[in-house]
C-alpha cells in the first residue's frame, strides 16, 4: 500500500483534496462543472500521452480521469479495494479515453460538415461522456468512514429528505427498491429538481446522465448499479442486486455543496 | 348446542358439496364442516422450474469458472425463475412453453411485467446449451457451409461476432440468428433481455454479455472473454441441432442432390 502511494505520488498530478470548509464557491463550480472535466490544476495525467497535447493545441478541451480523494482500499469492507481500483483505473479510464476519441471524431466530422457522422457519434458520446460524468459524481459521493462517510445527512439536506421522503430509512428503502427493479445496467439517483426544489429518486439506464431524465434535475447522490460495481464482492446468498453496502461510506458534503449551487429562486435557501 | 355460524365463515370454506346450504350447525355438523375445510377448490397456477445446464458446474474450467456458474446459474438464473413464478401468483398466464410465454409477454414491443423474467430464463437456458466443455474451434457440415455462404468465411464471421460483442453498450446478448425473412444467418446484438425469437428469427448461438457472465473470471477484459468463448466454449453441436430444426421453418434453398 505504501509502495502504491509512492508510485501514485510520482506519476499523478497534485491531488485535489476536497476539504469542504473554506473552499470558495467559484472553485467548487469549476471542479464540479459537468463540461469538459479537467483537473483544477490543469495538468494532464501522464498516461494520456501526446495526443492530448495536440488536442489541447487545437483548442479542444478533453476530459481527464479525476483522482480519488482517498485510497482504493479506504472504503473497505463496504467496497473492496480491488473493485475500486478496477472501477476507477479500468472502467472510468475507458470511458474517458473513448469519450475523448469520440470528441475528436466529432470535431473532424463537424469540420467536414458530415452530418451523418455527427449523428452517428452521438450514442458513443452519450455513453462514454455519460459514464465519465456519472463516475466523477460517484467518486465524490463516497468517503471513508473515518473521514465522515456513512453519517446521516444533517441540516438542509436532512430536512429536505425528511420532508420529501418522511425519513432517511424510507429514502434508503426506496433507492434500494429502485436499484433492484432496474433492468440491465444503470444508475439510481437522489435528484433535486431545481425548479420545484423537491428531492426525488430517479433511475437512468446504462450510462445516461441524470439530465436525460429532466433538464431541471441536479444529481445529489448517485449509485452505480452496473454489475462491475459490486460483482466481485457478491456472495452466494445475496439477491441479484444488493445495494445495501453502498449506503455505508457515503459522502454528504459534496451533496450539500451541490444543493448550495442550485439557483435559489424559491423561499427555500440551502446553506452549507 | 346450536350456534348460528356467520355466513362469512361458511362461505370461506369453498365446499362444492355444501354450496347454497344455510349454515345453522350443531356440534356434529360443525365437525363435518371442519373436515370439509381441507377439500378446497384448487387454484391453477403456472409454474416453471429451473433446468440444469447440460454439464457439471466445473466442466467449463478454466474458461468459465465454477464460481461464475454457481452464481450465474445458481443465483441469478434461479432468481429469475423464482421471480417469474411469484409473478404468476397474480396473473394466470397458463399453459405456455417458455418460448410461447416469452413471445406472449413481449406483446409486440409493449412488454408485460413478466417479460423480463421470462426472457431471461429462456435466454439463460439457451446460453447454457450454447456452450460445452471442449467446445469452440470450427463448426462443420451444414452450419459451416451456411456461415461461409453468409459471411464469406468462418474467420470473417468470428471477427464480426467479436466486434459486435465489443460494441455492445450496457447489458445485453449477442446472437447468431437465422433470419426467417432474409433466409440467412446474421449476427444480432440485443440489450437487456431482448431475444430475437420475439421478432420471429431463430437463434442458433448466444453469448451473454451482461457483466455478471464474465466479471469474476475476466474482470474488465471483455475481449478475452469473447475470444475464449469462440475458441473454447461455444457448442457447435447444439448449433448444428438448432440449425437442423430451423431448416424446418426456413427455406434455405434447394439441396444439391447428386444426379445419378
Amino acid at each position: 500500500l505504501i509502495l502504491c502511494r509512492i508510485i501514485r505520488a510520482k506519476v499523478t498530478p497534485p491531488r485535489l483534496s476536497p476539504k469542504a470548509c473554506g473552499r470558495s464557491a467559484m472553485a467548487l463550480r469549476t471542479l464540479f462543472s459537468k463540461k469538459a472535466f479537467t483537473t483544477a490544476s490543469g495538468f494532464r495525467p501522464i498516461a494520456a500521452g501526446d495526443r492530448c497535447f495536440l488536442r489541447q493545441a487545437r483548442g479542444l478541451t478533453v476530459a481527464a480521469l479525476p483522482d480519488l480523494a482517498y485510497d482504493y482500499g479506504a472504503l473497505e469492507p463496504a467496497i473492496s479495494g480491488e473493485i475500486m481500483r478496477l472501477h476507477h483505473q479500468k472502467h472510468h479510464q475507458a470511458y474517458v479515453t473513448n469519450y475523448n476519441n469520440a470528441l475528436e471524431q466529432l470535431e473532424t466530422a463537424m469540420a467536414k460538415g458530415d452530418a451523418s457522422a455527427v449523428v452517428r457519434l452521438q450514442s458513443a458520446i452519450k455513453f462514454n461522456g455519460g459514464g465519465h460524468i456519472n463516475h466523477s459524481i460517484f467518486w465524490k459521493n463516497l468517503k471513508p468512514v473515518n473521514e465522515g462517510g456513512g453519517e446521516p445527512p444533517h441540516s438542509t439536506l436532512g430536512w429536505a429528505i425528511d420532508t420529501d421522503f418522511c425519513s432517511l430509512e424510507a429514502l434508503v428503502q426506496k433507492m434500494n427498491a429502485e436499484g433492484a427493479a432496474l433492468q440491465g445496467s444503470g444508475w439510481v439517483w437522489l435528484a433535486l429538481d431545481k425548479g420545484s426544489k423537491k428531492l426525488s429518486v430517479e433511475t437512468t439506464a446504462n450510462q445516461d446522465p441524470l439530465v436525460s431524465k429532466g433538464a431541471n434535475l441536479v444529481p445529489l447522490l448517485g449509485i452505480d448499479v452496473w454489475e462491475h460495481a459490486y460483482y466481485l464482492q457478491k456472495r452466494r446468498n445475496e439477491s441479484a442486486r444488493c445495494n445495501l453496502f453502498f449506503w455505508g461510506p457515503r459522502h454528504m458534503i459534496f451533496v450539500q455543496g451541490q444543493m448550495k449551487h442550485s439557483p435559489s429562486s424559491s423561499p427555500l435557501r440551502f446553506t452549507l | 348446542m346450536a350456534m348460528a355460524l356467520p355466513l362469512a365463515y361458511a362461505s370461506s370454506v369453498v365446499n362444492p358439496f355444501e354450496a347454497g346450504r344455510l349454515s345453522f350447525s350443531t356440534k356434529a355438523t360443525k365437525h363435518k364442516k371442519h373436515m370439509y375445510q381441507f377439500r378446497k377448490v384448487t387454484k391453477v397456477l403456472a409454474y416453471y422450474g429451473l433446468t440444469n445446464p447440460p454439464y457439471k458446474l466445473d466442466a467449463l474450467e478454466p474458461y468459465m469458472s465454477r464460481r461464475t456458474l454457481e452464481l450465474h446459474w445458481g443465483n441469478i438464473h434461479r432468481g429469475y425463475v423464482d421471480s417469474l413464478n411469484k409473478q404468476f401468483a397474480n396473473r394466470p398466464l397458463y399453459g405456455c412453453t417458455m418460448e410461447e410465454l416469452m413471445k406472449t409477454t413481449f406483446n409486440n414491443g409493449n412488454p408485460l411485467p413478466e417479460y423480463n423474467n421470462a426472457a431471461e430464463v429462456w435466454n439463460h437456458d439457451f446460453f447454457w446449451e450454447s456452450m460445452q466443455p471442449n467446445g469452440g474451434r470450427l463448426p462443420w457440415g451444414g452450419v459451416l457451409d451456411q456461415i461461409e455462404k453468409d459471411f464469406g468465411s468462418f474467420s470473417k464471421f468470428r471477427d464480426e461476432f467479436v466486434h459486435s460483442a465489443m460494441m455492445l453498450f450496457g447489458s445485453g446478448w449477442v446472437w447468431l440468428v437465422l433470419k426467417t425473412n432474409e433466409r440467412r444467418l446474421s449476427i444480432v446484438r440485443t440489450s437487456n433481455a431482448v431475444c430475437p425469437l420475439v421478432w420471429g428469427d431463430i437463434p442458433v448461438i448466444s453469448l451473454d454479455m451482461w457483466e455478471h457472465a464474465y466479471y469474476l473470471d475476466y474482470k474488465d477484459d471483455v475481449s478475452k472473454y469473447v475470444d475464449n468463448f469462440m475458441d473454447h466454449l461455444v457448442s457447435w453441436h447444439s448449433a448444428t441441432a438448432r440449425m437442423v430444426r430451423a431448416e424446418a421453418f426456413v427455406n434455405l434453398g434447394e439441396p444439391k442432390i447428386p444426379v445419378a
